[in-house]
Parts: C-alpha cells; structure tokens; sequence
C-alpha cells in the first residue's frame, strides 16, 4: 500500500515537472537569441555561479596573466602589443567577435592566435608562442575579454565564402570509427543526454573556455581535438585550416550569441 | 601559469566597525598531487601543492587552511572576518617547495 502511495506521489511530481517545462523554459537573457542557446544554459546552476563571478572565475587569471604580457617587450624589434595597438580595451574592443576573419596576405581564413603569432613574427620578430601554451592562453583570453558581451557577428561572404561552405561541410560530414557529425550530437541531441554528459549546442562564444576538467582554459581547437577524437577520428593539427574554417561556421551558428570569454563549463 | 603566480583578491575598501564582512581569494597554482605519472616514463610526478593559507589582519593571524592534494588547481577560497580598525590585511599561500606568494590589502573601518 504504501509502495503505491510513492509510486503515485512520483507521477504526480513528474506530471508536476513536465507541466513547469511547457508553461514557459527559464529565461536566460542574452544567453539565448531565437533557438540559439549559449552552452552556459547547459551548465549547472554552480559551474555559472563561478563564470558570473570574476573573482571566482579561474579563467581570469589567464586573463591577468595576458595583461602583463601585453605590454612586456619582447623580440628584435623591441616592442609589445601595446606599443602599436595602445589601449587593448578599445582597439581589441570588437576582434573577438569578429574572428575569424578572411586574411589576404596568406588567402585563406585567420584567427586570433594565427594573429597574435602574425603579429609576434612579421612584426616583433619574436618567437610565436605554441599553440596550447600558457602564454598564447592568456593573450588570447585576454584579447577576446575585451569583447565580452559584443554579439558574436562573423563576415561568412565575400572572400570568406568558400571557407564558410568548407566549415559546414566538416560540421555535417560523419568520422571516425562511430561515424559521428559534429551536428549529429549538437543540432540534432543538443539537451540530450550522452552517457554522462548533457550535450549543449557546442557554441564557441566562451573560448578559450576554463573547463574544470581541464583545470585551466583551452582553446577551441583543443575541443575540436577532443571532440575528433572521441568520435575516434583522426584529429587534425592546432591552427589546421580544416579547424580554421569550422571555427568561422561555428561563430556563424552563434551569431549574436554574447562573446562569453573567459567562460567557465564542466 | 605556475612560474608566474599573481594571487586575485577582493576585500571590501570600506566597512563599519563591527561589522562581518567577506574576503574572497584566487589563486593560480598546479596543484599537483603527487598520485600522477608521467605517461612516457611511468615515473611519479612529484607533489607540488600550496600546503597552507594565512589570513593575517594587522599581523594577527585571522584565518589560516592547511590544504591538501584534493584540492583543485587554481584554488579559490573565501571567509569572513570581523572589522576591528583600519588597517592591513595580507595573505600568504605557501608552497611545498617552501616559496610564499604574498598579496596585500588596505581597508578602511569606520
């Protein structure tokens, strides 16, 4: 009898938490636009609560980190970052969300590191910093900080055109041993579960994104990398053109999505 | 990040006498636990962790943690404490390798 009773009052709350979901989903702001959702909303109640604190948030110390290095003089030419660019918070105001973007001098699209490293080399004459190191890190969390909040809005035509398709092309294509898209998890099961783990949209507004399981931030072609692989693909290299170009897709996808640098997620 | 470490702190500037006010502190570091391998040679990394904190007020001690190898990377910590007088408030982590990073604060009471 009172095994019924239970069973009975679980119904009742299920019908209960059903109803909740379809008189109206939470409200997430400018975390959401149209049936665009930030990963934020996939996130757990805590793992926000540390993204919306700059003091908790970890990230940030990538991002001070980012601040000294800007100014430190570095390579033959004997300057820094702001010896050209000045001021970071004005003159990198809108950069990251506006990469990447379609670079005439090499034909083919760019993103921020492969600018920093531009800028490092050509106009430093500096060594470039390694992809997934700390420095590059923290000059790119410190470069896209400064646009946090600016709508992500990428230029997909023109001479970026063909990389845009190029992009998509990778988002839709099936790899790997389980023969997996990006867009068979995160358009067609994004708030499913996988295993553990609740899929999100895979939106790219908060990188490099401070994953607790990483302890430290990462860039967005460390996730594809991550990703590639557990579909048991081949990953393609840091800074590939192949990675470049679903980076532009994927800030298309977003588009008007807040940039969320330095984001926190699980 | 470890070669450079640049603790983050944020305590009130202002606070009435009396009153229980919070301090919160971030702080980068590995924290390494000294359980890890290192794949290739299959050697023990060794532990490298910030085995203690200090709060001190005035140079009297008001909070102080002995922390441990669960505790995560990039550790970050929060507590309260009451306002005495204007004054001082410094911090100080200490590594296992005996290295101290220090961070200082100015607060007033009124």
């Amino acid at each position: 009898m009172m095994r019924k009773v239970i069973s009975g009052a679980i119904v009742a709350a299920a019908i209960a938490l059903a109803g909740n979901a379809a008189a109206g989903e939470k409200d997430w702001g400018s975390y959401q636009v149209g049936d665009i959702r930030s990963g934020y909303t996939y996130a757990t109640a805590a793992t926000r609560g540390i993204q919306d604190e700059d003091i908790m948030n970890p990230a940030m110390l990538w991002v001070d980190q980012g601040e000294d290095l800007w100014s430190k003089v570095d390579g033959e030419a004997g300057k820094a970052c702001a010896n050209c660019h000045n001021v970071a918070s004005k003159t990198m105001a809108t950069v990251g969300a506006r990469y990447p973007v379609f670079e005439p001098s090499i034909g083919k699209m760019m993103n921020i590191e492969q600018r920093i490293n531009q800028c490092r080399v050509q106009r430093m004459k500096a060594k470039p910093f390694k992809w997934e190191s700390a420095e590059m890190l923290s000059m790119t969390s410190y470069v896209r900080f400064q646009s946090r909040g600016v709508p992500m809005n990428v230029t997909i035509d023109g001479d970026a055109k063909p990389y845009f398709e190029k992009g998509k092309a990778f988002y839709n294509q099936r790899r790997g041993l389980l023969d997996m898209a990006c867009a068979g998890c995160h358009v067609e099961n994004a708030g499913n579960m996988i295993r553990a783990n609740l899929l999100s949209q895979g939106q790219s507004n908060g990188f490099p994104t401070y994953r607790l399981k990483w302890q430290k931030p990462g860039s967005i072609h460390r996730r594809f990398r991550g990703c590639n692989k557990q579909v048991r693909a081949q990953p393609y290299a840091y800074g590939s053109d192949e990675y470049t170009n679903l980076e532009l897709f994927l800030a298309w996808k977003g588009r008007g999505l807040p940039v969320e640098t330095p984001a926190v997620r699980n | 990040m470890a070669k450079n470490i640049r603790p983050r702190i944020r305590v009130p500037k202002n606070v009435a006498k009396g009153k229980v006010f919070e301090i919160k502190t971030l702080v980068s570091h590995k924290m390494e636990t000294g359980q890890r391998k290192n794949k290739k040679t299959g050697k023990i990394i060794p532990r490298k962790i910030i085995n203690k904190f200090v709060c001190k007020y005035n140079g009297e001690t008001v909070f102080s943690a002995d922390w441990h190898p669960a505790v995560s990377a990039n550790p970050y910590m929060s507590f309260h404490t009451t306002a005495t007088e204007s004054g001082e408030i410094e911090m100080i982590w200490t590594d296992d390798d005996g290295a101290t990073y220090l961070k200082k604060a100015k607060i007033n009471v009124t």
